[in-house]
């Protein structure tokens, strides 16, 4: 087997190209998908080899470009539509929520959906209250819809084909501060199946669960946490939903003791559920109260120090684990 | 109680004088189209009125749970259009979707056994009235979200345009959907790509209790295509002749590549906005007028005077078509329920259900 070493955003793009060369039925839309090749770069050359046909710049128009991913999803083609920040997805809510996630189940399972959002979620960089959220609670809470969220090259190639050769509606959110990660990514095809957690660190004091950016920020904690001789399990869900309860309960077995980090806000978010299955599930399992570090809430600051206050960082987070370990 | 009425009386007269001089036109069928198909186009509307007329009997008896908007008196517009379409051309619906489905060819018998809620039904009792479908039919579902059918059905030109087929999609939509953000997105990014999609307007001339006119500054929807740079038109959306000629104009320009037509289907909705409306928006009298324009009694006219059909083969027309209703009932009346273990069927795909049920998390 051959490897290489790829950046989130070449994996992204690679595993556009290999999608779109293996199916004809796979295209692409969004804004500034084309000739720009998307803003972070994710799209470019696409247009090149595949033309405008396939690799659709669109007028700045959400809705549309959401629902018409459902239209042409619905008779025939794989659409893979792309949101410039997915905090903009709320200007095609109700294609997603209403249109989406229950075309299947409303008409009696006859509508295949094999549809992909792809956006950019994350904080950090003064982008301040309208680009940098992450909504995987929101999405993760209707039924019909998936949420995928990897955060290594190997993931976000194996799960994006996943979710392109799916026939259901996925989100695929790529955290924005996340898409420079390297690391190591098969020659071959491969995919990921949804609902299987990745060990990122064994360990055997601390479960903690850590969504998207937050895993570089747990492992990063946890090495600086085992010099104190407290070993850190780090999980990686991957996917929000499907969630993969099992991995985290067998580590809980172990550990017995939880901690659920993300960055989207506190209030709501996906840690609640997290802990709530976890608590329904395990109790037993569990010597301590489980404990959740996320973002504050409160829309977004631009000044760097106020924003630095919001978003969960290793200080945080190490602060949190010294305290439930104490 | 004082009533307050936005339209008098007196306004109505003007607004049918104003129809009658600008937007009617006589029921004349092109040269071309086949004697067989007007009769059958007449069966078509009569088994939507009949069909939709007996929901609304069906509904006061318990028969028809949830909510149901009748299709009574849009019967031209969307047999007018589908008598334009092929069968592998799609159509997507609004919230009063059952006369759509019977114009694009639905099983009336399904469709009765949806709105019953069972399992023989469409949707297996999963979607009703609102969310009736048939989509071997080419009929991509009703809506219960005004205007959200319109990206979808840009999408599904879009389908067809990538994949290079022959198929057009009409989008069916109200007044009210005209004032919808995705309306816009929707027409100008189909206008701007070219796709073969028809706009198809049914302008009922109310948003439930709120008349278009007072929504909208200009009441003539179809000038909005100007705006898009392509073809607008306003037909009688009475006469089933008048909706056939512009959507089979505006299809082939859509097959030809030449990109989508706004068409606003005019007519009047002179019947409550659901089965339970009490219309208490508006003074009832003024619908009278707008009742001397039914479409299936102008249809029935037409046929018997320059159609070359007796009174008793329109007449036993009429009647096949009340039959068939009345046999749907008794199939629908008749049909299983869903049982229990049905509840999740159709959430996800096939494959993923498998996964879920592996994983015991479906209950």
């Amino acid at each position: 087997m051959t490897t290489k070493t790829l950046t989130i955003k070449q994996a992204i793009n690679e595993t556009l190209r290999e999608e779109m060369r293996r199916d004809d039925t796979v295209i692409i839309m969004g804004c500034d998908v084309g000739v720009r090749g998307n803003p972070f770069g994710i799209t470019i050359g696409l247009y090149d080899e595949f033309g405008a046909e396939r690799v659709r710049d669109t007028p700045i128009s959400e809705a549309a470009i959401i629902g018409a991913c459902l239209g042409a999803a619905a008779t025939g083609l794989r659409p893979i539509g792309e949101i410039l920040f997915s905090d903009w997805i709320t200007l095609g809510m109700d294609q997603l929520v209403n249109q989406i996630a229950k075309i299947r189940y409303m008409f009696g399972g006859k509508i295949n959906v094999p549809l992909v959002i792809r956006a950019p979620v994350g904080a950090g960089g003064g982008q301040a209250a309208q680009h940098s959220q992450s909504f995987e609670a929101w999405f993760s809470h209707v039924p019909g819809l998936q949420v995928v969220m990897p955060i290594t090259p190997f993931d976000v190639k194996g799960l994006l084909k996943t979710a392109i050769r799916s026939d259901d509606p996925v989100l695929f959110f790529e955290h924005k501060r996340g898409y420079e990660i390297q690391g190591e990514v098969p020659g071959e095809d491969y995919t990921i199946p949804f609902g299987e957690a990745a060990i990122r660190r064994e360990g055997t004091d601390v479960t903690l669960v850590a969504v998207s950016i937050m895993v570089h920020r747990a492992l990063s904690v946890a090495e600086t946490l085992s010099q104190l001789g407290i070993e850190c399990e780090v999980i990686d869900p991957r996917t929000i939903y499907p969630f993969d309860y099992e991995t985290v309960l067998k580590s809980l077995e172990k550990t017995h003791h939880l901690v659920v980090t993300h960055e989207s806000n506190r209030r709501s978010g996906i840690g609640s559920e997290i802990v709530s299955q976890l608590v329904e599930r395990g109790f037993d399992l569990l010597d301590d109260q489980p404990v959740i570090v996320a973002g504050l809430d409160v829309p977004m600051p631009y000044n760097r120090l106020l924003e630095s206050l919001v978003i969960p960082d290793e200080e945080k987070l190490k602060d949190a684990i010294l305290k439930l370990m104490d | 109680m004082k009533k307050t009425t936005l339209v008098t009386m007196e306004e109505t007269l003007i607004d049918i004088q104003e129809f009658k001089q600008n937007t009617m036109t006589p029921l004349k069928a092109p040269e071309d189209f086949p004697i067989e198909q007007q009769l059958e186009m007449y069966r078509k509307m009569a088994l939507i009125r009949e069909f939709d007329t007996a929901v609304k009997e069906l509904w006061m008896q318990n028969y028809i749970y949830g909510l149901a908007h009748s299709y009574v008196c849009a019967e031209a517009i969307g047999v007018g259009t589908c008598a334009a379409l092929e069968p592998e051309d799609f159509i997507t619906s609004t919230h009063r979707g059952h006369g759509h489905t019977i114009a694009k060819g639905g099983d009336i018998k399904k469709m009765m056994a949806e709105l019953m809620g069972k399992e023989e039904g469409y949707c297996h009792g999963k979607g009703g009235s609102m969310h009736i479908a048939a989509v071997d039919e080419g009929m991509l579902g009703a809506t219960g979200i005004v205007g959200s059918g319109m990206p979808i059905a840009v999408g599904a030109a879009l389908s067809s345009k990538v994949l290079g087929k022959d198929s057009v999609v009409v989008c069916f939509h109200g007044d009210g959907g005209t004032n919808q953000g995705v309306w816009h997105e929707s027409i100008n990014m189909a206008a701007a790509w070219d796709l073969p999609v028809i706009f198809l307007c049914e302008n009922n001339q109310w948003a439930i209790s709120f008349p278009y006119k007072k929504a909208t500054k200009n009441p003539h929807i179809s000038d909005r295509a100007i705006g898009y740079g392509i073809p607008g038109k306003t037909v009688d959306g009475f006469n089933p002749f008048a909706v056939y000629i512009a959507v089979r104009e505006a299809v082939e320009r859509a097959r030809k590549g030449e990109g989508p037509t706004l068409i606003e289907a005019k007519y009047y909705r002179y019947i409550g906005h659901f089965v339970a409306d009490d219309e208490r928006y508006r003074d009832v009298k003024t619908n009278e007028p707008w009742k001397e324009l039914d479409p299936v009694v102008r249809m029935a006219a037409y046929l018997e005077q320059d159609g070359g059909f007796s009174k008793e083969q329109v007449h036993e027309t009429y009647e096949s078509a009340r039959q068939e209703v009345l046999d749907a009932i008794e199939f629908a009346k008749n049909a299983p329920e869903p049982s229990a273990e049905t509840l999740f069927d159709g959430l996800h795909s096939p494959g993923f259900m498998e996964y879920l049920k592996s994983k015991g998390e479906l209950a």
